[in-house]
């Protein structure tokens, strides 16, 4: 196929080819994280979630953003009208723009930057000015004050989450999200593993970066009715939504990429041959799962009311039949294509696992008043960073000049020290409470 | 933040800066002012300098109504004012107007009243639990709250055919008699309520993020309390001891035991753990009751047509928000000449003012939500 395309436009054609697969995918793919979260929040709630549109509800994200589609667009009189139009696109495109350089798989990424980490940080920081524009331009007091909450918020728990990124960063010594994952297969060992405390770090400072619950003070919905979308509807609205879910997938591939592996399957270096064949034992796993699903999804539509939802839930079964042979195909397929098919499944596996916890911690906990956030914020989260660093390096050093080869040494030494410093700094912020008058606290 | 309390304490000039002062409106269509109530804030930022509760978007005429009911007719209308906890107000009207009859409901009709209002506290307070914990940002207890509630309401559901607005009562003791099995659903409700309720306070109690957001938020002095007529948990929470199931009893309080919950600072965590443990005493009344229920008859010798001799009465019980106090003037005919009634929630309300100063937005609706109003009781 190669001679048919311009050896001038050759490097390009993949690259738009993804990126066209991305954003014709991603809205469908935020739609169904939105059913996911409202299945999983009903599940921790003890009800049901949705289940009308199409069995067990799989037809709602489509319901919904038909619904938000036609819906009016209200603009407010007194709204800035440009800057009220454009903010949400803002939002929604810097979101995109950030899956640039997000690897999928060994295969599966747009563009390789040798900076691919400093450029999605850059990229999705710039969202907030959708949010801040968006919330200024309402010419709303709900929506300003969630836009300047969000402003202060993202602010200093970026400054967090990038140097909860730095000890990670320091272990695979490059800022190419290819070499990342190649180092961590290099070493044998996730990140996660090796410098838990700038994972955790990194995992609170994302939460608070796409303004989910515990930290979703922008949008508040107790307090600020929708914060900076108060004055939103429709479509515009719905961009909203769609940047915030997408952030999440963004920041979730962050964290894969950086702390859980990337693609690379778990125990990657255990190369165990399923008998008599070349295929490697590990690797039918995706099959079997997919081959599971199908089997509930076939076993359960005989027990779908209507007709319809017994068709879809067939398709659903049948689609994950299909997934289960590409999986199983693509063992018997080259080996790059075998990479890049099963790199993206357990890619796309671990940010789904992410998301899980983040809705998770969403259903659990209240919500941070803002001057208890930016004192977690600077107070906590930015110093441990700070001091993170600082002990990895320092292991890093000494690990490499005294020939201490086992990885997992330097977990458990970096891990006691940051747990002494994590203790010592919630002391020092709880005798600061106490030390405050009652009004002020 | 020492500014910020200074704002709080006097009137100081926060334009000094060119720092303009925001008139924020919260209300009467908001999320978490549970109802249609409208506050007025005065911020500058985030901090509250002045509010000001503007009420009365669910105003009915209530009082007014009764002066053209009869005695028996206007009973159904009491519940719709505080209708999270409609059985309560039933209680209070049954009574105050069988004090102005001079006649008392029998034994067993009296036993029973108690369970069910004691039922009915609980699901207020449940209620209260689910939107409080909402409006600080925890989604899931109001689902846990709501399973609950849902046992009760399903009791009153078989006992009288409402869920809500029950109208359980009738003045002179029960329209109807308990249903088969009243016992056994009553006492397995209360048996595995006990395990609930440290559910829910594992979600929350030591939550380190809810005692942040309830801690020193919103106190309210004893002497404040009392100065400005607050009643109920809320008067409790500040260390007051006062219960008027065991100051004045009424209905068949005086048979059984159980504890006032008092805390000493008033603030918001404070009323939080005073409601809790009210549920766990309210429970407790229950299960005492339900052992032993009186027989005999449900309903006093009070005749078809009501015409209690002139006079006036006052009689309050302890709802599940604080005082609910009924005021009846009878002028000798089957009309009630003025029916007045003292409703918790309206001066509960009058603290909001005095707790929310020099706090957050935020903490506004944690305040609101820790006050505990319904406002078909604060309008009427």
């Amino acid at each position: 196929m190669n001679h048919l395309i311009p050896p001038s436009i050759q490097p390009y054609v993949f690259s738009v080819l993804y990126g066209i697969v991305i954003v014709a995918l991603l809205p469908l793919l935020a739609g169904y994280i939105v059913l996911v979260e409202r299945k999983v929040m009903a599940d921790m709630q003890a009800r049901l979630g949705p289940m009308r549109v199409g069995p067990h509800g799989l037809l709602q994200p489509i319901a919904d953003a038909l619904k938000l589609l036609i819906k009016e667009d209200i603009v407010p009189e007194k709204a800035d009208r440009f800057l009220f139009w454009w903010a949400p696109v803002l939002s929604v495109t810097m979101a995109l723009l950030a899956y640039a350089a997000i690897p999928f798989g060994p295969v599966f990424q747009i563009a390789d930057l040798n900076v691919g980490l400093l450029f999605i940080l850059a990229i999705s920081s710039m969202g907030i000015y959708g949010i801040v524009l968006g919330g200024w331009a309402s010419n709303s007091h709900y929506s300003l004050l969630g836009a300047l909450r969000s402003a202060a918020q993202l602010v200093s728990y970026e400054t967090a989450a990038g140097l909860g990124l730095v000890s990670a960063l320091m272990l695979a010594g490059s800022l190419s999200m290819k070499e990342i994952v190649q180092a961590q297969y290099d070493q044998g060992v996730w990140f996660a593993f090796v410098v838990p405390v700038g994972f955790f770090i990194y995992f609170v400072g994302s939460i608070a970066e796409t303004n989910r619950a515990p930290f979703d003070l922008p949008e508040a919905e107790s307090e600020l009715v929708a914060g900076y979308m108060t004055e939103y509807s429709g479509f515009r609205w719905a961009l909203y939504f769609l940047g915030e879910y997408a952030n999440m997938v963004v920041v979730g591939s962050i964290a894969t990429t950086l702390f859980l592996g990337g693609w690379l399957r778990p125990f990657a270096r255990n190369h165990d041959l399923l008998w008599g064949t070349s295929i490697e034992l590990l690797d039918i796993v995706p099959a079997l799962l997919f081959l599971g699903v199908a089997a509930y999804s076939f076993w359960t539509a005989r027990r779908q009311p209507v007709q319809i939802q017994k068709l879809v839930m067939v398709a659903v079964g049948a689609l994950c039949v299909v997934l289960a042979a590409v999986m199983t195909a693509a063992l018997f397929a080259s080996p790059a294509v075998m990479q890049g098919i099963h790199g993206a499944f357990w890619f796309l596996a671990k940010v789904f696992g992410y998301i899980y916890v983040f809705l998770w911690v969403r259903f659990t906990f209240p919500r941070y008043r803002f001057d208890q956030l930016m004192r977690l914020g600077w107070h906590f989260l930015i110093p441990l960073a700070l001091v993170n660093v600082i002990v990895v390096g320092v292991t890093i050093v000494l690990q490499q000049n005294w020939e201490w080869r086992h990885p997992m040494l330097a977990a458990v030494a970096t891990t006691v020290i940051m747990l002494g410093v994590a203790a010592f700094l919630a002391q020092e912020e709880k005798q600061h409470q106490e030390s405050m008058p009652a009004a002020e606290r | 933040m020492s500014d910020a309390r200074a704002y709080g304490n006097s009137n100081v000039d926060t334009t000094v800066l060119g720092a303009d002062e925001i008139i924020l409106n919260m209300g009467p269509q908001h999320p978490s002012t549970h109802g249609v109530l409208r506050v007025k804030l005065k911020l500058d930022g985030e901090r509250v300098v002045d509010s000001e509760c503007i009420i009365g978007y669910l105003h009915r005429g209530v009082e007014k109504i009764a002066e053209h009911r009869s005695y028996q007719q206007f009973a159904p209308y009491v519940d719709r004012m505080d209708y999270v906890a409609a059985v309560s107000n039933g209680l209070g009207y049954c009574e105050a107007v069988e004090k102005l009859l001079g006649t008392e409901a029998p034994p067993r009709a009296r036993v029973v009243r108690t369970i069910l209002t004691e039922l009915q506290r609980i699901a207020s307070h449940l209620l209260w639990l689910g939107t409080h914990a909402l409006d600080i940002g925890a989604l899931t207890p109001v689902f846990y709250c709501f399973r609950e509630r849902e046992e009760i309401l399903k009791i009153y559901e078989k006992y009288c055919g409402a869920r809500l607005t029950t109208h359980a009562f009738r003045i002179g003791g029960l329209q109807y008699e308990t249903y088969d099995g009243f016992e056994h659903d009553v006492k397995r409700f209360c048996e595995d309520f006990d395990k609930k309720i440290d559910e829910y306070e594992t979600l929350l109690t030591e939550n380190r993020i809810w005692v942040g957001r309830t801690k020193g938020i919103g106190i309210l002095s004893a002497e404040d309390a009392i100065a400005l007529g607050v009643t109920g948990p809320v008067l409790r929470a500040s260390g007051m001891k006062w219960d008027i199931r065991k100051a004045m009893p009424y209905a068949a309080y005086d048979q059984y035991e159980f504890e006032i919950p008092t805390r000493p600072t008033g603030d918001t965590y404070d009323r939080y753990l005073v409601r809790m443990e009210e549920m766990r005493q309210s429970r407790r009344i229950c299960l005492q009751a339900i052992e032993n229920i009186p027989s005999g008859p449900i309903m006093a010798r009070i005749g078809k047509v009501l015409k209690p001799p002139p006079g006036e009465v006052y009689h309050a019980i302890e709802a599940p928000k604080g005082e609910l106090g009924y005021y009846v003037v009878s002028d000798g005919t089957t009309q009630p000449y003025r029916v007045r009634v003292r409703p918790p929630s309206f001066i509960n309300l009058q603290a909001f003012d005095k707790m929310a100063r020099g706090s957050l937005v935020a903490d506004v609706v944690a305040i609101i939500g820790t006050i505990d109003i319904v406002l078909g009781e604060v309008d009427r």
